[in-house]
């Protein structure tokens, strides 16, 4: 009989730099101005987060306008317990929330403390860290305006 | 706070493993803590692999206990590189050659570093392992620094060719 497998921990980690462009360069540098913006497509639509290029007609997109840092929650899930990477060491919701004047959802964090208090349709609005980096994790959503 | 454009995004990724070892892999790593080197003879062909691994990948046999093989730690550079470009977790002073050192015996190579000179590394050049002083050692193939060069004439192409 062998002797029992010898185990270790192993951690896998590296780091990717991804160079943003001029479009996501410009949504990440308002996000340390506590600014969001959306892009704006030819039918006048705004596509939140900014992106580069128009996903139905490819057509480039340049034209960047700011929404609200406030919207409505138009679906999400509960995380009971995050893992290490997650964004918060306690439960919250990621759920996809269309900001005012935005035409489409983005996937963020809501800190909203528990189960009971998410809803879909329930309005939230974005609690913005002390200091900002230029992240999208510069801010959560949290319930209420 | 700087005014200058965000141009650049980190995404670090971290994965968090228990790495099992297995039977064969385990056997192989408490040989390398007594500075042993485990190879495995397929019961087919013969042919020694190196690490020892519990079965063989050509013909889908399992290795017998008996099949160990101990090699020695010196070898014939197979190919290398010679890397000029940082890596993260990769602490070595730039340039650093890299080698695949087919083992005397062994039927497959070991990727590691060489410190010997960017000009005189080449295919055939024979090594030997640098180990770790002793009270230092694992179960890990980091008990070896690196390998060195022998002064000894290089290997003929036809001893290791099948193994580039």
């Amino acid at each position: 009989m062998s002797e029992p497998s010898l185990t270790a921990p192993h951690q896998l980690a590296y780091t990717y730099k991804r160079s943003l462009g001029p479009v996501l360069s410009r949504f990440f540098t308002a996000l340390r101005d506590r600014k969001i913006l959306g892009v704006k497509r030819k039918d006048g639509t705004v596509l939140v987060p900014a992106r580069e290029y128009d996903p139905d007609t490819a057509e480039s997109l340049d034209e960047l306008v700011e929404v609200q840092d406030t919207g409505v929650v138009r679906s999400w899930s509960w995380v009971p317990k995050p893992r290490a990477q997650q964004p918060l060491d306690h439960p919250f919701a990621y759920a996809l929330v269309q900001l005012d004047g935005a035409d489409t959802t983005m996937l963020h964090v809501v800190d909203a403390g528990s189960e009971a208090q998410m809803a879909t349709g329930m309005r939230v609005k974005a609690r913005w860290a002390k200091e900002t980096s230029g992240a999208i994790t510069d801010f959560v959503f949290v319930p209420g305006e | 706070m700087s005014e200058d454009p965000i141009e650049v995004f980190l995404q670090p990724i971290q994965l968090d493993y228990d790495y099992t070892a297995g039977v064969s892999a385990s056997r192989f790593l408490r040989a390398i803590e007594q500075g042993k080197l485990l190879g495995q003879r397929c019961p087919v062909d013969g042919r020694v692999y190196f690490p020892s691994r519990g079965s063989c990948p050509q013909h889908a046999v399992p290795f017998a206990d008996d099949g160990a093989v101990e090699l020695p730690d010196r070898g014939t550079i197979v190919t290398y590189s010679i890397v000029r470009v940082p890596s993260e977790n990769i602490p070595l002073e730039l340039p650093y050659i890299t080698v695949q050192v087919l083992l005397d015996g062994a039927d497959t190579v070991l990727m590691h570093v060489l410190d010997g000179d960017l000009d005189t590394v080449r295919m055939g050049l024979r090594v030997e392992a640098v180990w770790k002083p002793k009270e230092e050692w694992t179960t890990s193939l980091a008990n070896i620094l690196y390998f060195r060069p022998l002064d000894e004439p290089d290997a003929d192409y036809d001893s290791y060719k099948e193994h580039i």
